[in-house]
């Protein structure tokens, strides 16, 4: 009894060695087609990507290559029409519902009712945690993307990117490994955005969270991730895959090295090419 | 000298300072009407009046004189605006509160059965909107009753509803009540079905990601969202609830209410009276918004929302 249970033991720890990093989600051969009126639109097709945990994985293309639909795929929010799709190990429904993911929108969808704070509170008070957990967890959240002094603010007295950054606390709240942004920052002025990008990097090295990140714009793709992942349109398919070797440490500056360039030009040219049938 | 040549020139109209605030151009609007409402009773009065100087044998009456007599017939076609101040004044202040010649005893009665319809038209119209809302076959099934049940004339269907309910026991307060509920529910059902519906696509996918409930979605999400709807479709339906509890007195005999007022007023031609029913009646339903109104204000502004 105790020889099996240390052996299964040995063997889950075996497992997980083998396995390291761990894979936190598996999608092959995945398509999604949207019926509408005007026939079938093959939003996603024939995907397969794996991400690994600790990764900072960008979605790039232009608008309609299904870049959000993939996200939105991962966050269970679109139901796959073909393929599989495993987010830690388990379906995007059950990971859902495990709470397993933040999910930050292309707006900050702030509640105008609620303070910052409460705003904050929000998923911890559907999750029924206790008022000194949810108190323990905003104060965190809200130091961690700078937003201290400002929990007893309405979304309307902050500027955009406070508000969005009081969007990424919340989703950080639920306190999950697995971060997923849709172009969080595309509403903001680029000097907003770039201050936030480097907040992200730190925020991404201090919690060691995997991240998804939807975004249109190539330096803020190259900057931020470890992984790039070039869509293009009609049907919505995975172009190219960049391996990024810049170091997981990084300031702006790096913007300006030939390294970040190479890989500015490789994910260009993978736009162009994903373009060029079209006129 | 030197100073008025520098100033800006002053404008020299006297009511520019009048009208940039609300009070002014109110009582334009005010003055406005009262001349007309002169210039009309003169107008529908007349007639009589000639009528009157004709048999009594009078000729070459003043204008003036007509003009004066016109304003203060006992009773006119249309009253005019003093006439019926007085009325209510004497209606109000110099009768007791209880007595039934009392103006405020009978408002104080159409009051009561409209608070409590509208009380019960509101909750219904939650009700109701929150079913329509959150189920499809109440939505296909629920709402073209609800539509088509304003499509009836109220006037015919009051009658039928205070015969019904004395048929089965029920008398009083109740079916006067039910005739503004009638009327309230509606407005509050289709308010709250929009406001329950209004929450962005992104805040619902919010609520989705987070493996919410629909029940922690209604109360955390949508409730908040219909609020402002709300309190804009209590105020229709606070006005509905007045006409509906004006129209439920007719039928029952006129006994009571300013409904009573109106209808024994028109049976023995005391047009003032009607007249001071009706400004009653307006009053007390512009009170009532007003209450509505700021209540919503005090709302909004604790949800930070004003």
């Amino acid at each position: 009894m105790t020889a099996l249970a240390s052996a299964k033991d040995t063997a889950m720890v075996e497992n997980k060695q083998s396995a390291s990093p761990n894979r936190v989600i598996d999608i092959e051969n995945l398509s999604l087609t949207f019926e509408t009126n005007d026939g079938p639109v093959h939003a996603l097709s024939d995907i397969d990507l794996k991400i690994e945990e600790g990764d900072f994985v960008s979605f790039i293309g232009p608008s309609g290559c299904g870049k959000t639909t993939l996200l939105r795929v991962i966050a269970d929010l679109e139901k796959p029409t073909a393929g599989s799709i495993s987010v830690n190990g388990v379906s995007p429904e059950d990971a859902r519902l495990n709470r397993a993911y933040g999910y930050v929108f292309q707006a900050a969808a702030l509640y105008p009712w609620r303070t910052i704070a409460k705003n904050v509170a929000l998923p911890l008070e559907i999750m029924g945690l206790s008022k000194a957990e949810q108190q323990e967890r905003i104060s965190r959240n809200m130091e961690l993307v700078n937003l201290t002094g400002f929990e007893k603010k309405y979304p309307w007295q902050l500027s955009g990117g406070m508000q969005q950054r009081a969007s990424i606390a919340r989703a950080l709240a639920v306190e999950p490994d697995l971060l997923l942004m849709d172009e969080p920052f595309g509403a903001l002025d680029e000097i907003v955005r770039d201050h936030l990008n480097e907040q992200l990097l730190q925020l991404w090295a201090k919690t060691n969270k995997t991240v998804v990140f939807v975004t249109h714009s190539i330096p803020e793709a190259v900057f931020l991730s470890t992984k790039i992942v070039v869509l293009c349109p009609r049907p919505g398919r995975i172009y190219d895959v960049i391996e990024s070797d810049l170091p997981r440490e990084r300031s702006l500056d790096v913007r300006e090295t030939p390294e970040f360039l190479k890989i500015a030009h490789r994910v260009r040219e993978g736009l162009k090419a994903g373009h060029s049938y079209e006129d | 000298m030197t100073d008025t040549s520098l100033s800006p020139s002053r404008s020299t109209n006297p009511f520019s300072g009048l009208m940039s605030g609300t009070v002014g151009p109110v009582l334009v609007v005010v003055l406005a009407i009262l001349a007309l409402w002169y210039v009309s009773a003169v107008a529908l009065n007349a007639p009589f009046q000639r009528d009157i100087y004709k048999r009594a044998g009078q000729e070459n009456v003043a204008f003036s004189q007509l003009v004066a007599d016109t304003l203060y017939q006992e009773r006119p076609v249309l009253p005019a605006p003093h006439q019926v101040l007085v009325e209510i004044w004497d209606t109000t202040v110099n009768k007791k509160i209880t007595s039934k010649r009392s103006l405020l005893y009978h408002t104080g009665i159409t009051l009561s059965s409209t608070l409590l319809g509208f009380l019960i038209g509101t909750t219904l119209g939650i009700v109701l909107a929150i079913g329509i809302v959150h189920s499809r076959v109440l939505d296909k099934s629920l709402m073209p009753w609800v539509i088509s049940s304003q499509t009836i004339p109220i006037l015919a269907i009051a009658p039928m509803i205070i015969v019904v309910l004395n048929a089965v026991g029920i008398s009083g307060l109740l079916p006067k009540a039910m005739i503004s509920t009638y009327l309230s529910f509606f407005p509050v059902t289709v308010g709250m079905v929009k406001g329950l519906r209004s929450p962005e696509v992104i805040h619902m996918d919010l609520m989705h990601t987070y493996s919410a409930t629909r029940i922690q979605a209604f109360w955390k999400l949508r409730l908040p969202y219909a609020v402002p709807y709300l309190f804009t479709s209590m105020k229709i339906g606070m006005a509905a609830s007045l006409v509906g509890a004006i129209v439920g007195e007719l039928p029952t005999g006129a006994i009571a209410g300013l409904g009573a007022r109106l209808l024994a007023g028109s049976y023995y031609g005391q047009t003032v009276q009607i007249w001071s029913a009706l400004l009653m009646a307006a009053f007390l339903a512009g009170a009532l918004v007003a209450l509505i109104g700021v209540i919503e204000k005090r709302t909004l502004k604790r949800m930070g929302m004003a």
